[in-house]
């Protein structure tokens, strides 16, 4: 259970704090806060204690409208009219917010008629097509803890992209079937890059760029008993037939085996057709013993977002409601590429930095455009927006829920509250001008 | 029966010489990613110094770089089919990267040499570019 108990005047310690900076969500965490400031987080890691101790309160105001200081009441207004003029608006971003957010980004979105993505698409979206083609042999990292006795990375770097994966969760930890920890389990590290992770392995196996989705179909092969040319699955993988083979037989003899992937496999060439590689390898495995696959996700409520997107239209990212119900289609409804190809004429980007992260010709189109910025930092993004709000931060200022990357919910422990409004009360605000807009037109 | 498949191996290596046989250019791969300092970076402001650092250098193996003839700290060009940035270069350490590979941090600069077509996927081609390296 959280507890806050001053210790002092401003000192207080905040034990069970939730780390969002990545999806891992450690939820062990123990603050100290000293008034707005953090200056302990015990038990977090590099990117943790980096999350809890640069998130003071931001010295600015809490909204901008045209990079002019502006009451957060005039902004939630000229953002509602923003959205409800336009003809194809864009609601995009939505990973490092809380459910509650979610919810009611995805509530504008439908009043609006808008395309609605997160930033899934640009991260696990080719694992989400996937999963509708092949399936998913699914597992919570609990699970992993008390039984997996082979762990798997593919394309995945959690020693610096989700330093505590291994410690909390999936190598270190000693588990109910797995009593000896680290001693009951072999761990496998495969990537086109001798990554900081690969120390990790007991086998680290590095394949040709661009040829996941050779190196998977050969193991697919291997499971199911199908010969195989070694000449060409050595020219095509970069390793001897021999190497997969044995991999495939250790792999066989596990009790159970868990695969976890990354985006060296979504973001290379192949995307969904790598994820649906690796999620069919772990559909074979099933018929020699018990085999998991997770995708490592980055953000801290990425996970989240899926879900919501997926209560609310029955699709996790990329969908359209501009007819009125939701349509699904990745590379035509998603955020990328209706910036990319110049369609979209408004935005609102929530906890989201597409003008850093996309492509060149997405970010000058999403610079030509009207658009609403919700974040605690300033950032590229917010810089451009026409109506920008700062914000304050999940999980070290405001309560709710987010999802684990295993699909577990997770309450949020704030440690102090923050001049700023939050995300939600900003998304509220818009959604009721929103509909303020819509009843004075019908009216008419 | 000829299908005329397309050959999936990945594109050969070109290199340009100039009249003294010198190295000019070559195709690399370039793969961008996290590293632990660009996510610390993130947390302090992405236009504080730890992020701008971290996401403004490319790792190369240092066989390529001697063949190069390039030194470290040293700036490059990368040129990829959608854009071209100038960066430094830092030699990777002990084997992280096999010869013809090259990482960076992701940023504004790696979103620079990213195309806008998703392939019908929603994500960009953002791993595994090719992109021709040349000395500044």
């Amino acid at each position: 259970m959280a507890t806050a108990e001053p210790e002092k005047a401003e000192l207080k310690i905040v034990n069970d704090a939730t780390c969002t900076f990545c999806g891992c969500v450690c939820d062990d965490i123990q603050l100290t806060v000293d008034g707005h400031k953090i200056t302990k987080a015990k038990k977090a890691c590099v990117l943790g204690t980096s999350w809890f101790l640069n998130h003071e309160i931001e010295d600015r105001p809490p909204c901008f409208i045209k990079g002019q200081p502006a009451t957060v009441e005039a902004g939630i207004k000229e953002a509602a009219k923003i959205l409800y003029q336009a003809r194809y608006p864009l609601i995009y971003g939505l990973s490092d917010t809380t459910v509650e957010s979610q919810r009611v980004a995805v509530s504008i979105a439908d009043w609006i008629g808008a395309n609605l993505d997160t930033t899934t698409s640009v991260c696990h979206g080719p694992s989400g097509m996937a999963f509708q083609s092949a399936g998913e042999s699914t597992c919570s990292l609990g699970e992993v803890k008390n039984r997996a006795d082979m762990v798997m990375f593919w394309g995945s770097n959690p020693a610096e992209s989700h330093p505590r994966h291994f410690t909390k969760y999936s190598l270190m930890p000693k588990g109910m079937y797995v009593p000896n920890g680290r001693k009951d389990r072999t761990c496998v590290m495969v990537d086109v890059r001798k990554t900081k992770s690969a120390k990790a392995a007991d086998i680290f196996i590095q394949i040709k760029p661009r040829k996941d989705f050779e190196a998977l179909w050969t193991l697919r092969a291997l499971a199911n008993d199908i010969e195989l040319d070694p000449e060409q699955v050595e020219r095509e993988t970069g390793n001897p037939l021999s190497l997969w083979q044995d991999l495939m037989d250790k792999m066989k003899a596990c009790k159970y085996g868990v695969i976890f992937f990354g985006m060296g496999l979504t973001m290379t060439r192949g995307k969904h057709a790598n994820s649906e590689g690796i999620l069919s390898l772990t559909r074979d495995m099933n018929r020699h013993t018990r085999f998991a696959c997770k995708p490592n996700r980055g953000h801290g409520n990425v996970t989240g977002a899926d879900n919501v997107v997926t209560w609310r239209t029955g699709y996790p990212f990329g969908v359209n409601l501009g007819r009125g119900f939701p349509r699904f289609n990745p590379g035509e409804y998603t955020a990328s590429d209706v910036l990319a190809r110049g369609e979209a004429d408004a935005a609102m980007i929530i906890a989201s930095d597409p003008m850093a992260n996309f492509s060149q010709p997405a970010r000058e189109h999403l610079k030509t455009i009207p658009y609403v910025a919700l974040d605690p930092k300033e950032t590229p993004t917010t810089k451009h927006a026409a109506v920008s709000f700062t914000v304050a931060t999940y999980g070290i200022n405001v309560p709710g829920t987010v999802y684990r990357m295993d699909d577990v919910p997770i309450p949020l422990r704030p440690a102090f509250d923050s001049p700023h409004p939050s995300d939600l009360k900003i998304l509220q605000g818009i959604e009721k001008e929103v509909l303020a807009l819509r009843s004075a037109e019908f009216a008419r | 029966m000829t299908t005329g498949r397309r050959s999936i191996v990945p594109r050969t290596k070109k290199i340009t010489f100039e009249r003294n046989q010198q190295i000019v250019s070559e195709i690399f791969i370039l793969v961008p990613g996290r590293s632990s300092q660009q996510g610390c970076g993130i947390n302090e402001g992405k236009f504080n110094e730890t992020y701008v650092n971290a996401t403004s250098f490319v790792q190369m193996n240092p066989k390529d770089m001697l063949r190069l003839g390039i030194e470290d700290d040293e700036k490059i060009e990368l040129k990829s089919d959608f854009g071209r940035i100038e960066i430094a270069v830092q030699k990777a350490k002990a084997d992280e990267l096999p010869i013809g590979l090259l990482f960076m941090a992701y940023g504004d600069l790696s979103s620079r040499l990213m195309g806008g077509d998703t392939h019908g996927s929603g994500m960009p081609t953002s791993k595994g570019l090719d992109v021709e390296v040349k000395k500044v």
